[in-house]
């Protein structure tokens, strides 16, 4: 522990990592500072949504506080109904799902919810010209019109099994946001939804303020006062959270580690899809070739980068579903052989030279990674890849770059990439293995190019029964093992630190962003306050 | 005097002119992506068809001296355009966050003025004094203490060990109305520590405007006509010790700007240096040009305010020659 932060902090984060340690034997007494009434809490996160329009893509993966979806997902991420009814009814072999709305759902304005506004939010996203980044996640979409006041019908261009996960997308009202420019309107810093809370104030960089909707469809909440503070910096996070300005905060695993033994509050750990891989560019001779990405999938120490890289906050990562996500194959799992990783780059002709680097055919193995400067936990993770690797005989060159240095170079060099989607497999699966997306913007960025994973891809995608499905993402996870064209290292927990004032809270298994709509207030709006 | 104001204001129209045309080159010529920054964390995982069509819509492939001329035409009809990374419009992005930022910058300044002063004239009476050595060395101290440290040093001094001031923001986390005492107490922290940081220079400067001032001819001549050593210090060697420091008030806007950054990141205070930032690294051309714009217009106002007072302090000067 000593060590890590002599060695890794730079000079203000040692100092107020160190001032945390100062004070941590007084934590407990002050664990009470915070001492607020149990109806209000307030959180500190290190960002902010850019704008709280779902037309630009905030809240699309469910969880918005002033939007609901038509579905919804519980702790356990399963699917529930929300301003639907019920789940879709899915018919046309999968390319038709109709939703019927809840009766009686009201925006905050007084006005009442329609499958107008649906067809809208949806028309809208899907509009060339709205500036949403995430319009290509409803690709599948062909039509979608409105059935009366209450039905909605979505027309498939083809079957997909994962659709109704995409419909957690919010819903805004088109009789506000309609006579508006999507892109420039002041519904992007104003929104009106059918969620659980109002906005109440949004100081950019500082906070957001929302209160309970008192109309809310699924009963008032009994946290009435919700505040998200903006503070970028994990230690000054931390410093407030100490002081008893925040009610919780999300926290890195050094600074979560100083709460350890505070009474007042409660350390949240929540597993995650969130991974760490480093990318082997088909494109370049030395990582394109399967033996020296067999070898380096062998040689990698992936329990040891949990344990000295993350203090024991994450779990090792055999392919880029996590260990306990259902869809995950559990015969990938495999230990670290350095002898079985020589003993097959020997077998391939790859030899020995002098300096202990291997080499064939006159190509030394080497090549070199990046990783985007700044990112402790990604850099960290880099050295350990080629620390490992060079006991192999293959020399990693570990370089820190700006995303804008290295985009360029994807096609070429290895990067330390970080990705995960909950969801469904097919969300985060197919952009990032699929080889027609190979180098296409961020995904599949070592343009990965294997036809038995695009087939089981496209298995997953279309086939109705869960069954086929779940055996075409064993097939791919099979078949990742013998052609990895990326290095999985680790899957990283997410942690949080919260006042104890609300009882036993759930985490749900969150993606690779999180802060705003995750941590144990992702449900805020059911909390039971005990005092 | 009021020729003064009227030739340096006729002679910022090209200035701004040139700062905000080189604002935009710039930008144009830095490596940053704007429809990146647009995208957020979301461009990290967007296709490139995404990525091709937000460039379309936000239209930042065309020339940026296009870009700068449609910008100068729409806001000389007081337009400043769309922020594409704050999504407002530029002057309501502003308009929230200067007036936090022109009160912590006015306090701090004040502060570190007075007191610099005040501790400059104590340490220039009697040289080679304690007080002296003790105020100079403090000075160098500080002068040396980087910001964000003096800051973070003063969070837990004051919001964590001794509880007696908040941490950041602008006023209580979980308060929704911004009161006048909230935001006094709120104030206090990130002023002092600015203030504290900006407090070094003039110190130094008047220690060393009165100093020597206290060993010229003036200063001898009414000390031997018997005038009282107040009148002596406060009346001849403080009115010609401050001279010095008065070109250095124009001087540290500036400084005072870039100071404001790191005290506002630290105390997550609502204000207008973070979005200067952030407008550049998401080369956000409005919101550039319309900070730019503003910081040189500081920087300027600085200077006419520094030639003023020494104009009307100092008999020598004539401002009518400047």
């Amino acid at each position: 522990m000593t060590t890590r932060r002599i060695k890794g902090a730079a000079v203000a984060a040692t100092m107020a990592a160190a001032v945390a340690a100062c004070s941590a034997p007084g934590g407990g007494t002050d664990g009470a500072a915070g001492g607020g009434s149990a109806d209000s809490v307030v959180i500190g996160v290190p960002s902010e949504p850019d704008t709280l329009s779902p037309l630009l893509g905030y809240g699309k993966d469910g969880n918005s506080k002033i939007f609901d979806g038509l579905l919804a997902r519980d702790a356990d991420l399963e699917l529930e109904p929300a301003l639907a009814k019920a789940l879709p009814e899915i018919t046309d072999d999968g390319r038709t799902y109709t939703y019927t709305l809840r009766p009686d759902v009201k925006f905050s304005d007084g006005e009442p919810l329609t499958a107008e506004d649906v067809v809208y939010t949806y028309e809208t996203v899907l509009d060339d010209k709205t500036n949403n980044t995430a319009k290509s996640e409803l690709d599948a979409v062909k039509e979608i019109r409105a059935d009366g006041d209450d039905k909605v019908v979505f027309t498939l261009k083809y079957p997909y099994a994962a659709f109704p996960a995409r419909t957690v997308l919010p819903i805004v009202p088109e009789h506000v946001a309609g006579e508006q420019d999507p892109n420039t309107g002041v519904f992007n810093t104003a929104p009106i939804g059918t969620g659980p809370y109002l906005l109440t104030g949004w100081s950019k960089g500082e906070k957001l303020t929302f209160k309970a909707n008192p109309d809310y469809w699924g009963g008032a909440p009994k946290v009435k006062k919700l505040t998200m503070a903006i503070i970028a910096d994990d230690d000054v996070r931390a410093t407030r959270l100490r002081s008893g300005d925040l009610d919780g905060a999300t926290l890195p695993p050094n600074l979560a580690a100083t709460f350890k033994n505070d009474d007042g509050r409660k350390t949240y750990q929540a597993t995650t899809y969130d991974f760490r891989a480093v990318t082997l560019p088909t494109g370049n001779k030395i990582t394109g070739d399967t033996t020296i990405r067999r070898a380096l999938d062998l040689a990698v120490d992936r329990q040891a980068m949990v344990d000295k890289i993350l203090d024991g906050a994450g779990r090792p990562a055999y392919g880029p579903l996590p260990l306990d996500d259902p869809w995950y194959a559990k015969d990938v799992e495999r230990p670290q052989d350095l002898a079985e990783a020589k003993k097959i780059l020997d077998r391939d002709g790859w030899k020995t030279g002098t300096d202990g680097i291997r080499a064939k055919d006159g190509t030394r193995a080497a090549f070199t990674l990046f990783y985007p400067s700044g990112d402790k936990v990604r850099q960290d993770h880099a050295l350990a890849y080629a620390s490992d690797a060079k006991k192999a005989g293959i020399d990693v060159k570990v370089e820190g770059a700006t995303w804008e240095v290295i985009e360029p170079r994807m096609g070429k060099d290895a990067v330390l990439a970080g990705f995960g989607s909950t969801g469904d497999p097919d969300f985060g699966l197919y952009t990032l293995l699929h080889s027609s997306l190979a180098g296409d913007g961020f995904n599949n960025m070592p343009h990965y190019d294997d036809p038995a994973v695009d087939e089981a891809l496209e298995t997953g995608r279309r086939a109705q029964n869960p069954d086929d499905r779940k055996a075409a993402y064993d097939d791919l996870q099979r078949a990742l093992v013998k052609n990895p064209g990326y290095t999985f290292l680790t899957h990283i927990d997410h942690l949080y630190v919260l006042d104890d004032r609300w009882g036993d809270l759930t985490t749900q298994v969150e993606p690779h962003e999180h802060g705003f709509a995750s941590g144990p207030w992702w449900n805020a709006e059911d909390w039971q306050p005990e005092k | 005097m009021g020729h003064l104001v009227a030739r340096r204001a006729l002679l910022a129209v090209p200035v701004l002119l040139v700062v905000t045309f080189g604002a935009f080159a710039l930008a144009a010529a830095s490596p940053f992506d704007p429809v990146k920054a647009y995208a957020g964390t979301a461009a990290l995982g967007a296709d490139q068809e995404t990525l091709d069509r937000l460039r379309d819509n936000l239209g930042v492939d065309r020339p940026f001296a296009v870009r700068w001329w449609e910008w100068l035409t729409s806001a000389l009809t007081g337009d400043l355009g769309h922020s594409s990374v704050m999504r407002q419009p530029v002057a309501e992005a502003i308009g929230e966050r200067l007036i936090w930022s022109t009160l912590l910058c006015t306090v701090a300044f004040a502060v570190a003025v007075l007191l610099g002063t005040l501790l400059g004239v104590l340490a220039a009476r009697r040289p080679g004094s304690l007080v002296d050595r003790t105020v100079t060395s403090l000075a160098y101290s500080l002068e040396a203490a980087p910001v964000f440290w003096i800051a973070l040093l003063a969070v837990w001094l004051f919001a964590l060990h001794l509880d007696v001031l908040p941490a950041g923001g602008l006023t209580d986390t979980g308060s929704e109305h911004v009161t006048a005492g909230q935001v006094t107490s709120h104030l206090i922290l990130p002023a002092g520590v600015l203030a504290v940081s900006q407090l070094p220079w003039f110190t130094l400067y008047v220690r060393q405007g009165v100093g020597d001032a206290l060993a010229e001819d003036p200063v001898r001549g009414a000390r031997a006509r018997g005038l009282a050593e107040r009148t002596v210090l406060l009346g001849h060697a403080l009115r010609s010790g401050l001279l010095p420091v008065l070109t250095l008030i124009g001087s540290r806007v500036p400084e005072l700007i870039t100071g404001a950054l790191l005290v506002e990141t630290v105390f997550s205070w609502p204000g207008i240096a973070a979005a200067t930032v952030e407008a550049a690294t998401a080369v956000d051309f409005p919101l550039l040009a319309a900070l730019t714009t503003l910081a040189t217009a500081a920087v300027l106002a600085g200077n006419l305010l520094a030639d003023l007072l020494y104009g009307l302090i100092d008999p020598r000067v004539k401002l009518e020659e400047m």
